[in-house]
């Protein structure tokens, strides 16, 4: 399993830099994974990871894009000005959980 | 990874739900992959994009020998009960529910989901003079009524997938 250090701790992740352990997971690596994704994180960003955190919590999986305009009240264009070309799999990503699975 | 993908062209032409719905679904996934999306409806495709029709697509129930009944690995459903009055009804609303479970959103809200993703939507120019239509027919998210020259102008130094 790789390993890299992000903000200075090392983290597990998988092939493709998702995060295996989200108890490695804290706001500053959240930072540290969205910089590699050329993405300054601000208030707007917090409120699509928070509810990922939340909702993961909740249903074990990512939400899909629906799920964040209708229970996260996230529209779609926020999440793509947000998280430009793949909002969901990079904010999952930085929100330090595993690749979504939907095809949705 | 150098060969990715960045653009595809889609093509809907058929008018059934499971002949809308993988358009959808494969342009859909393709903004969400950071890959431009242009979707070409065409013939009864277009009841995808038509304001009145789009919220009432259903599944053929006749005419599908892989249809199954009450569920996909149930009986296989006869054409002759196939084509009973409420059948095509029917099998749609259950396949609603699975896709509404799966949080697959009804046609209109998909529309609505992929041109703000911004995946661009667009209507074949012959099926709209064939079939007497305007703008004001359409839903408020096609961008444009295109010949075929012009959609092969745009789907240019992309893939075209034809459904």
């Amino acid at each position: 399993m790789p390993t890299k250090t992000l903000a200075g701790t090392p983290v597990d992740t998988d092939d493709e830099g998702y995060l295996v352990n989200h108890s490695q997971w804290n706001k500053d690596i959240a930072a540290a994974l969205a910089a590699e994704e050329g993405i300054t994180l601000t208030d707007g960003h917090w409120r699509v990871l928070d509810f990922i955190d939340a909702d993961f919590k909740e249903k074990g999986v990512v939400p899909g894009m629906r799920r964040m305009n209708k229970v996260g009240n996230i529209p779609t264009k926020d999440l793509y000005a947000l998280f430009p070309d793949g909002p969901i799999k990079k904010a999952a990503k930085i929100s330090g959980y595993p690749k979504p699975a939907s095809c949705v | 990874m150098s060969d990715k993908i960045k653009k595809v062209s889609i093509v809907v032409s058929k008018g059934s739900l499971d002949g809308i719905y993988p358009g959808l679904i494969m342009g859909n996934g393709a903004r969400m992959e950071g890959i431009e999306a242009n979707l070409f409806f065409t013939f009864f495709g277009l009841y995808g994009i038509l304001k009145k029709y789009m919220g009432s697509i259903k599944i053929a129930t006749v005419g599908n020998p892989a249809m199954r009944v009450p569920d996909a690995k149930g009986f296989p459903l006869p054409t002759l009960l196939g084509a009973l009055p409420g059948m095509s009804a029917f099998a749609t609303h259950m396949m609603n529910k699975e896709m509404e479970a799966l949080d697959i959103p009804p046609i209109p809200e998909f529309i609505e989901m992929i041109h703000d993703a911004g995946g661009r939507i667009y209507a074949c120019k012959a099926t709209v003079d064939m079939f007497h239509l305007t703008m004001a027919d359409f839903c408020p998210q096609v961008d444009k009524v295109l010949t075929v020259g012009d959609f092969y102008e745009l789907a240019a130094g992309g893939q075209i997938i034809f459904t």
